[in-house]
């Protein structure tokens, strides 16, 4: 729907404002995998604040926002805990090991005309379009 | 203090605040519409492309403005020049990370801007994805040797 792609572009420029925030004032590139896992795997040092201040304004504003969307949003999440256990393993590791994700390599390194931003981001959605073609019309397990 | 000033936390909020705010009007932690957008064989959805497009605007000006500094605002040095390394660790590791975002619609960045409303389904993913991350580091050293050494 034409609307969708509206807020996507708004939604879209706000993530952007937030990746120039952290960039020109913070000094650091915005990606969300980096933030989370080196605040799990022990190599956050003294940024640890830094990150769970980001990651407190993360889950705050849409709490903040929610009242608008009349208190509840539908994720459509799938209940299927075999599949999400799987899916949050690969989404761990995976970023971890490429170092980025969607935010990183996407957002901060695509604009940047990183390489590594581009080959990291064609592999994550052609596995992706293939991982949904093979576990949705193949197998139905999604 | 250093890298705990209460400015540096400040901005790290407000930072912090205007991704979370874009995932959640973009409508990006809709799991439905990520994998709408990856199903190019069903119902296709393309607002990804217009979120991921809006947020490169800011984000290459930022950059633009970076150049030829050496310092962002608060004082740290702006991060270095990218790599250009095409290694295992960066192919691998998004394909992994590739697949598990179309099995759930999930990448890191919703999957926490959505923890309070995106109910048990979601706890079960965040655990998991932070399992990844810690055993991540072992793998990373594996996938550092040489291939000819294996």
């Amino acid at each position: 729907m034409p609307i969708d792609w509206i807020w996507g572009l708004i939604g879209g420029l706000l993530i952007g404002t937030g990746g120039a925030v952290y960039l020109l004032i913070n000094g650091r590139i915005m990606g969300a995998s980096g933030i989370i896992g080196a605040l799990v795997d022990g190599s956050a040092g003294d940024s640890k604040w830094e990150r769970l201040s980001f990651l407190a304004g993360v889950i705050l504003l849409p709490i903040l926002l929610l009242p608008l969307y009349g208190g509840a949003v539908d994720t459509h999440i799938t209940d299927n805990i075999p599949v999400l256990v799987a899916a949050g393993l690969l989404v761990g590791l995976g970023t971890r090991l490429a170092n980025g994700c969607t935010s990183g390599h996407g957002v901060c390194g695509m604009s940047r005309l990183s390489l590594r931003g581009f080959v990291a981001t064609c592999c994550y959605i052609l596995a992706g379009g293939v991982g949904v073609v093979i576990f949705r019309h193949l197998l139905g397990v999604i | 203090m250093g890298n705990s000033s209460p400015a540096r936390l400040f901005f790290a909020l407000v930072a912090g605040g205007f991704f979370g705010a874009g995932l959640f009007i973009s409508g990006m932690t809709d799991t439905a519409k990520v994998q709408g957008w990856l199903d190019v064989f069903g119902a296709w959805d393309p607002t990804l492309a217009f979120v991921m497009g809006g947020a490169m605007i800011p984000m290459a000006l930022a950059w633009l403005f970076a150049r030829g500094r050496t310092r962002a605002a608060l004082g740290t040095p702006l991060p270095p020049q990218p790599g250009t390394q095409i290694d295992r660790k960066l192919v691998i590791g998004s394909v992994l990370f590739g697949i598990g975002w179309g099995l759930a619609g999930l990448c890191p960045g919703p999957s926490i801007a959505s923890l309070s409303y995106g109910g048990t389904g979601l706890y079960v993913f965040v655990a998991a994805m932070l399992t990844g991350m810690v055993v991540a580091p072992a793998l990373r050293r594996r996938l550092d040797k040489p291939v000819a050494a294996e």
